[in-house]
């Protein structure tokens, strides 16, 4: 029998119980949320068990929540299974004062770049990150500019002052 | 009965520099010579990150044919040419490396910042976006357009010919030359 949404949503709950919560299937896919210290346990199971078998990290990124106080920052995993085609997605809310998160890297060496990536834009904290350094940015950049409390715009400029831009 | 090709008997030659002429010996400025040989064999260095290196491509090509001017032969070493041509987006993680290349050409060189990427960042005001090559280099040539025309990258290739040709010899040494280079931290 093919997997499914219900399939992994049983299992999961069967192993976790209510540490797993918010469960959607947007555009059919499987979404929840989990504690944040669960992340790794999560995906351990996830690419252990025999049926289920998710064992592709497709993407790794987050989201910056503003409004959610002391759960500011979201982690958000892909994972696909690629024997059976299925992908699912959870995520893990942390707080923004303090983005701590165990790294995915042991398990998925391309975790890599991606939590890099995330640490780079958002300040996620991925403890245990062998090289959590800046990817994507300049090395001398001093914020996280995917946070929404910094504007787009480049604030370095001065030619751009005027009303016509906007500003 | 006239043949069926049409020769091309528009070619312009570059015009004799003022001087004193007799019979087989011609003394003028030293000065004129260097400036006319230099304008009209600019070696550029193509540095192209994105749509305006497209429009560069076609503006080397048979059609507009870049040649005309004696730039012909483009180079990808810095260390040959004249005049980098900047030609798309620069990110503020690529400025460092856009400078490296201009320091490692000799003078005199020159610059051209092509399209509005170059010139002020263009649509990118961003915070990842370097808003102006004129930030890391001095510019000698903006080329406005998004991208520019071929043409419009013509124009301000004959816009350096002009400062070429205008440029004393000794521009390079004077102070204020030095003061322009040692603001970008130069020396």
């Amino acid at each position: 029998m093919a997997l499914s949404n219900e399939i992994v949503q049983q299992k999961l709950t069967e192993k976790f119980g209510d540490q797993l919560s918010d469960w959607q299937a947007p555009y059919g896919m499987l979404t929840f949320t989990a504690q944040k210290d669960l992340n790794i346990k999560v995906l351990q199971f996830l690419y252990d068990d025999t049926e289920l078998r998710f064992q592709f990290l497709t993407d790794l990124q987050a989201v910056h929540y503003p409004e959610k106080k002391g759960e500011e920052l979201a982690v958000v995993y892909h994972v696909h299974n690629l024997v059976d085609n299925l992908r699912i997605r959870f995520k893990i809310f942390v707080d923004i004062e303090k983005p701590d998160v165990f790294t995915a890297t042991a398990l998925y060496q391309s975790a890599n770049f991606m939590e890099r990536e995330t640490y780079d834009f958002f300040g996620v904290n991925f403890v245990g990150h062998p090289n959590l350094i800046r990817i994507l940015n300049v090395d001398e950049m001093d914020y996280f500019p995917m946070r929404k409390e910094f504007p787009l715009e480049d604030q370095s400029r001065i030619d751009k002052d005027d009303e016509m831009f906007g500003r | 009965m006239s043949r069926p090709v049409q020769y091309n008997n528009t070619v312009k030659f570059a015009g004799i520099p003022e001087g004193y002429m007799g019979e087989g010996f011609m003394a003028t400025n030293f000065e004129k010579v260097v400036s006319l040989a230099r304008k009209n064999s600019i070696w550029p260095l193509p540095f192209a990150t994105s749509c305006c290196g497209i429009e560069f491509m076609a503006t080397a090509a048979s059609h507009y044919d870049l040649a005309r001017f004696g730039a012909e032969r483009m180079s990808f070493s810095p260390r040959q040419c004249d005049l980098i041509l900047v030609m798309g987006t620069i990110s503020k993680k690529m400025g460092p490396v856009l400078r490296q290349v201009y320091l490692q050409m000799a003078e005199p060189r020159w610059v051209m910042a092509v399209g509005a990427c170059a010139s002020s960042g263009g649509i990118f005001d961003t915070y990842s976006v370097l808003q102006g090559i004129d930030q890391v280099l001095p510019v000698d040539v903006y080329v406005p357009g998004c991208p520019p025309r071929p043409e419009a990258i013509l124009d301000g290739f004959m816009k350096i010919q002009d400062l070429v040709n205008a440029e004393g010899l000794r521009r390079r040494h004077s102070d204020q030359y030095k003061e322009l280079l040692s603001s970008y931290g130069i020396q």
